[in-house]
């Protein structure tokens, strides 16, 4: 189980909370959404949940331990924008083999041509380096994965191919996914149950542009 | 207003050395919109979208080589037209913030906009006026710098920069991925208030979703060609004519969510028959012969020997 429990998060001790006392659960094997409108702090939640924040408050396990601060992060997390995720200076094959090397079955599922191993990240469109992101992650030290939005910036059909080959590996490998996404219709196609943040939002958009005002 | 024809962008680059290499990224590309329309254009990345939209624009790079031909309101568009009329006659409304100038209000940027079109400062003033009024941006918003918008008043000030411009024809590059469902409605509402208004808009977008809210026609676009024009209606009642279309369709999450395997060919190794043959369930021997032609079926255009009337 991957569990948070009861976690809150600021960037400051003056700053308002992000993430304010929220807790969840996922199981090997589950495919859970997360639907909120922007400014609820889904994001933040993703990172918190993935170790590339550590909370103010509260704590993430996983089976009862909480996440290894060294070497691979059982707790992978996928963005919206695979630019920002990948070294530019690597070529992709070298990015690709950064954690493990990938099954050859799974590059093929999600459209990988060899062609592109010897290029560099600004070489591939937004939709092709997305998938050697996703390729990146679908490694059997994964325990769980997180989707922030990863399939946002696709057209339908590519999108449809990705979630096939990346819901066939959640179910062969029993990992737990926690999908982030706008989109109630591909939440429900994907997910067994979807939480809403509607409940108490973590930040009024006055309050979004007061912390954003620098103050000099 | 506007129509193209067989477009076609080539890229020259240099391979190894001195040795180039021929690119070609657009192959036979029509599309044509009317005054009061709303077009979009839909299609996978690395399609072609946004080469067409630079094309117009007249801002594709030194190294790019352009075939067929452009007309905008009867004359024939060259990168020196191009170059008078963006801007003026045609506007862009960009994907996000970052196209904006960070460090410069919002309100002086957009009557900077109004101004460059040839419009004296009293003019422009009260251009931008209006345009803030109409998109209920209140006066403060006038002072604040682009990072301090929020998702929907960015969207608001973006489209308020093609709006206080005359321009006739508005292409809005994807103006929607990311955004809450209500920005996403409220931008494309703001679109289709434009054309009503009688401004041809050309709306470039993947979220074939948010392009049968407002549009009236839509063109799919397949590896830098067109490879159907329908109407918007065409979607739901299942008129689909071309089997790339079909697909698309076919695996939206609210539909079956079925993809068809396989990925668009990429420029360096185009087939020399027709462009989805490799994926198509209809693929014959014909269709590796030689590339279909645009053709009229069922009130639509379709690139497909096999699409029935």
């Amino acid at each position: 189980m991957l569990k948070g429990n009861h976690l809150w998060f600021r960037y400051g001790n003056q700053q308002p909370w992000i993430v304010k006392n929220r807790s969840l659960i996922v199981a090997p094997g589950e495919v859970l959404g997360l639907m909120a409108p922007s400014g609820y702090g889904k994001t933040t939640l993703g990172k918190l949940l993935a170790g590339y924040l550590s909370p103010t408050k509260g704590t993430v396990t996983i089976e009862g331990q909480l996440l290894p601060t060294k070497g691979y992060c059982p707790v992978q997390l996928v963005f919206q924008n695979p630019e920002l995720s990948v070294n530019p200076r690597w070529r992709i094959r070298q990015i690709l083999r950064e954690g493990y090397s990938p099954d050859p079955a799974y590059l093929q599922a999600l459209g990988v041509h060899s062609g592109w191993l010897n290029r560099y990240p600004h070489e591939l469109s937004g939709g092709e380096l997305q998938r050697i992101a996703i390729a990146r992650v679908l490694n059997p030290s994964t325990q769980y994965l997180i989707a922030d939005e990863m399939t946002a910036m696709l057209d339908a059909n590519t999108q449809a191919l990705i979630w096939q080959s990346v819901l066939s590996f959640v179910a062969k490998q029993q990992i737990g996914l926690v999908v982030i996404s706008h989109e109630a219709s591909l939440l429900q196609k994907l997910c067994d149950r979807t939480l809403r943040l509607a409940d108490s939002p973590s930040l009024s958009r006055d309050s979004i542009l007061k912390r954003k005002i620098p103050t000099i | 207003m506007l129509s193209i024809s067989n477009l076609g962008v080539t890229f020259t680059q240099y391979n190894q050395g001195l040795r180039r290499k021929q690119l070609t990224v657009i192959t036979d590309l029509d599309l044509d919109v009317q005054s009061g329309e709303v077009v979009a254009v839909v299609g996978a990345s690395g399609s072609g979208k946004s080469l067409l939209a630079h094309a117009l624009l007249g801002i594709l790079p030194k190294n790019a080589a352009i075939s067929g031909t452009m007309r905008f309101q009867g004359e024939m568009l060259t990168p020196k037209r191009c170059q008078s009329l963006r801007g003026k006659a045609i506007a862009l409304i960009p994907q996000s913030v970052g196209y904006l100038d960070p460090l410069m209000k919002v309100g002086a940027q957009v009557q900077r906009v109004a101004q460059l079109t040839g419009c004296s400062k009293a003019e422009a003033k009260t251009g931008v006026d209006r345009t803030f009024t109409r998109y209920d941006l209140p006066m403060n918003v006038r002072d604040r710098y682009p990072f301090q918008l929020s998702g929907g008043m960015a969207r608001r000030v973006l489209v308020s920069t093609a709006v206080v411009t005359k321009a006739q024809l508005v292409i809005a590059d994807e103006p929607t991925p990311g955004l809450h469902p209500d920005v996403v409605k409220e931008t494309l509402s703001h679109l289709r208030e434009l054309a009503t208004e009688g401004r041809g808009v050309i709306l470039i977008t993947h979220d074939i979703e948010a392009a049968l809210q407002i549009a009236d026609r839509v063109a799919v676009f397949y590896a830098g060609t067109t490879v159907e024009i329908a109407a918007a209606r065409d979607f739901h009642s299942g008129n689909l004519r071309h089997p790339y279309t079909q697909a698309l369709w076919r695996s939206l999450p609210q539909n079956e969510f079925m993809p068809v395997p396989g990925n668009q060919p990429s420029p360096e190794q185009l087939p020399t028959g027709c462009l989805f043959s490799d994926r198509c369930p209809w693929v014959s021997e014909i269709c590796d012969a030689e590339r279909p032609q645009l053709r009229k079926v069922r009130e639509g255009w379709v690139r497909c020997v096999h699409a029935k009337g």
